[in-house]
């Protein structure tokens, strides 16, 4: 089941996973607005462990606004970072405006 | 050759002593001779993947970004499944999709991976060394403008600037806006144009 849609706003979760995760910690915490789904694979947690038999997660890609990620007083205010998420990092965005940031 | 920078400025991509020899070379090396005496491999084995490895490359991406400047249908398809477009060529692709993302005079489009170094390596070969470095998939995300400025690529600040992280699944090419007077050139003499730093998106104009 779906959970987001293109024009979402979603924030990145910070799970503290260990082991071979996809999300790197630069975009953790950030929130973004979701582009596109791009269907569902395998977890890699799973797959890095030699679990194939693990359910397959929804993808989708989120854009960020690099004003946003980085401090920087130069950048462009058009110019965006898209990553792929996968489902369990992602919350609605307004579900966690308040969550304490690292 | 003028040699006088600090060595700590780059990485070391392979280590190699004074002979020559490279350390992870030797081990692979002694690991072959093994399966090898084994028989749990043969040398035609070892040889013919690594051909398989090194066959596609840069001719194929500009194969494709030709097709799509030449047939506007073809670029359609590209854009909405590249995967499928690519194959349409006869390219074999084994990603599970291929998304391209496209120039225009108001956007550009950079690649990058900053976990490894991720790339569409069934359309365009292994990628180069500073892909894989520390510094570009660090910096290409934390400062592209930059990187960009140092491949010698000024990109007006009207131009948005988008950069792709392939951190999961997905596998990106950028598709470079064509050159003005495109009608003037064959087929082949525009995919000469191409290079794989366009498909990257660390170069712009196709001249």
């Amino acid at each position: 089941m779906k959970r987001f849609a293109a024009g979402d706003v979603v924030r990145v979760l910070a799970l503290g996973k260990t082991g071979h995760v996809r999300i790197p910690h630069y975009i953790r915490n950030q929130i973004g607005r979701v582009t596109a789904y791009c269907g569902t694979y395998l977890n890699p947690e799973d797959l890095a462990v030699g679990n194939t038999a693990g359910r397959a997660v929804d993808l989708y890609r989120v854009a960020f606004a690099q004003t946003q990620l980085w401090p920087d007083d130069m950048i462009p205010h058009h110019d965006t970072l898209v990553i792929e998420i996968y489902d369990h990092w992602l919350a609605p965005a307004e579900e966690t405006p308040n969550a304490p940031r690292p | 050759m003028p040699h006088d920078h600090d060595h700590s400025e780059h990485e070391a991509l392979v280590i190699e002593d004074e002979a020559g020899n490279i350390e992870a070379q030797i081990i692979v090396d002694a690991l072959q001779e093994v399966l090898i005496g084994k028989g749990l491999l043969t040398a035609l084995e070892v040889t013919t993947a690594i051909a398989k490895l090194e066959s596609p490359g840069i001719h194929l991406g500009a194969q494709v970004v030709v097709k799509a400047w030449t047939d506007p249908d073809y670029r359609a398809r590209l854009l909405s499944d590249g995967r499928a477009a690519v194959q349409e060529l006869n390219i074999p692709v084994t990603e599970a999709r291929i998304i391209v993302a496209e120039n225009t005079p108001e956007l550009h489009n950079l690649i990058t991976c900053t976990l490894c170094s991720c790339y569409p390596r069934s359309i365009l070969g292994q990628p180069p060394s500073w892909y894989i470095s520390k510094a570009y998939r660090a910096r290409s995300v934390r400062e592209p403008r930059r990187v960009l400025a140092e491949f010698g690529l000024d990109l007006p600040e009207n131009i948005q600037l988008v950069v792709h992280d392939s951190n999961a699944d997905m596998r990106y090419l950028v598709l470079p806006e064509p050159p003005e007077d495109l009608e003037r050139f064959t087929l082949n003499e525009l995919e000469e144009l191409i290079s794989r730093d366009h498909l990257i998106g660390v170069a712009r104009e196709v001249v």
